[in-house]
């Protein structure tokens, strides 16, 4: 795909993102569209955001778990970037209906890191030994691809579907936790809509973290120390409104509440 | 109730012999239309004096249908119970003969041991989490004796709520050092992740299941005594197994059971 072609739908993506408007899949209009090309948009659309003052404060792996990968048909992770216009703190009032198009929350556990992480190369224990701390955390994902009719192409074009997170109420060393047995209940306006645990992200989360960084390295970008890194749903996704309220609670590590307006 | 006690006893031979054969029925409900629940559990009784007339010993009690979302999908507001066998304990780590049962499907659980009474009504999780002594890991072998899953409740609660075999974990623990809504399960079968959930999927709380026991048991003039094993309900939905498969469970801080079918 040429460079115009990729300015162009990054423009739109980023476009359809700041006035909450789907726009088609870009598969259906660019059958051809390689990974690389997905990326390059994806890249595009953050150069605009950091544009706009927006600066990133981590990243995000996405499609991580088989209930995910089968909900979107799409069987590969990917990865997006994370900015300071997308945080939010536990207990906070989340904007959905001022911001997201067509959003839905999945919980999973975010990784705080005190070091860098270069990959290639990049192991799970480097992961641990990198980490300062885990959270509990929402990542309430849209797509700006109508009905969500996405492919692998068309999600990592899109920033991966990320749209805000939530982080939860505590930071625990990961020497404390057993990352791939830690169960999350998620609930919904009281109701409990799912249940999981560590290893629906690629069989444990510091998997996931190991192969954002292997993945990031190819493109010569690393995690960096300070950064959330968002490790991948560990349920369903479930699709939520303004007025809907989310508690979730994951074992060991803590909890996280939030309230859609 | 809808039927007599001939009816019943002719419904709990029918079903137990189904059981002990390894032998499909038809769902007992197409020739009884009109049995309601009380009939079930009847049945299930029945079955239960049968096995104990015979030596067998009660190893403990099972919840099933304590998901939520399944409640709503079959459109009962209650769980249901049954009985496990002293002849159902299978071994952990070990070998386990598929051909003992018709079609066996695996759920991960925790399993509870009490040391008091429970009685209902009014039965609550903290009375449970006082009264449990200690938590364990186990899985749960279910076999319907039903020809193809085509069953409706009442009469799987004749059929004693698929009850078929057990398996319990090591490592246990006390119900104060746990958080039972978040205590995660992982299922591989084969070595790959085929199931994974926590504790919560259990009607909220693996301790609110036992005292939904308890208050239906109160219903029949029961209670659950002292040192009663309890199967607490599937936090993952059931995996189909067949001879050859090997599945292993990981259990937030509960260790991990292995078996395999041969």
């Amino acid at each position: 795909m040429d460079q115009d072609k990729i300015r162009a739908y990054g423009d739109e993506l980023y476009e359809a993102l700041r006035k909450q408007q789907m726009v088609e899949p870009i598969t259906a209009r660019e059958p051809s569209i390689t990974i690389e090309d997905a990326y390059a948009i994806s890249q595009r659309i953050l150069d605009r955001r950091i544009a706009d003052g927006e600066r990133v404060i981590g990243k995000k792996i996405g499609v991580t778990s088989r209930a995910v990968q089968s909900m979107l048909d799409v069987f590969q992770p990917d990865f997006g970037f994370l900015t300071d216009a997308m945080v939010f703190n536990s207990g906070e009032e989340l904007p959905i209906s001022e911001q997201l198009i067509q959003p839905r929350a999945e919980g999973e556990i975010a990784f705080i890191l005190e070091r860098d992480l270069q990959g290639p190369g990049v192991t799970a224990a480097e992961v641990l030994a990198a980490t300062r701390g885990i959270m509990p955390c929402y990542e309430i994902v849209d797509s700006r691809i109508r009905d969500w009719k996405i492919r692998i192409q068309d999600t990592v074009a899109d920033n991966a579907s990320c749209g805000l997170f939530v982080l939860g109420d505590a930071l625990v060393s990961p020497q404390d936790v057993d990352l791939t047995t830690c169960g999350m209940m998620l609930e919904k306006n009281g109701e409990i809509v799912a249940t999981g645990a560590g290893a629906a992200a690629l069989g444990s989360p510091v998997n996931a973290v190991a192969w954002l960084a292997n993945t990031l390295g190819a493109y010569g970008i690393g995690l960096e120390a300070g950064e959330v890194i968002l490790s991948g749903s560990l349920a369903a996704l479930i699709p939520v409104r303004a007025g809907d309220c989310m508690n979730m609670r994951i074992g060991g590590i803590g909890s996280a509440w939030v309230r859609f307006v | 109730m809808t039927l007599d006690q001939a009816t019943i006893d002719k419904l709990a031979e029918h079903v137990e012999d189904a059981e002990l054969n390894r032998q499909e029925i038809v769902k007992i409900t197409d020739d009884y239309p009109d049995m309601d629940w009380e009939d079930a559990y009847a049945i299930q009784y029945a079955i239960r004096a049968r096995k104990e007339a015979r030596g067998t010993r009660i190893a403990g009690l099972k919840m099933g249908l304590t998901s939520r979302a399944k409640m709503k999908q079959m459109g009962v507001e209650q769980p249901v119970y049954g009985f496990l066998t002293d002849y159902g304990a299978c071994p952990e780590g070990g070998e386990i003969d598929a051909s003992r049962f018709i079609h066996p499907r695996v759920e991960a659980e925790v399993a509870v041991v009490t040391n008091k009474t429970l009685r209902g009504p009014g039965c609550h999780i903290g009375a449970v989490l006082a009264a449990i002594d200690i938590v364990l890991p186990a899985v749960e072998i279910i076999d319907s004796r039903y020809k193809d899953f085509r069953f409706d409740l009442k009469s799987v609660v004749a059929d004693n709520t698929s009850a078929a075999g057990y398996v319990v974990g090591g490592r246990s623990a006390r119900p104060i050092d746990l958080d039972l809504p978040t205590l995660g399960v992982v299922m591989e079968k084969n070595g790959e992740i085929v199931e994974l959930g926590a504790g919560a999927a259990v009607l909220g709380h693996p301790a609110a299941s036992v005292a939904m026991l308890a208050n239906m048991m109160a219903a029949r003039g029961e209670e659950i005594p002292a040192g009663t094993f309890i199967m607490t309900g599937g936090i993952t939905a059931a995996v189909g197994v067949a001879a050859g498969d090997n599945i292993n469970v990981r259990y937030q801080d509960l260790g991990s059971l292995g078996f395999r079918f041969v």
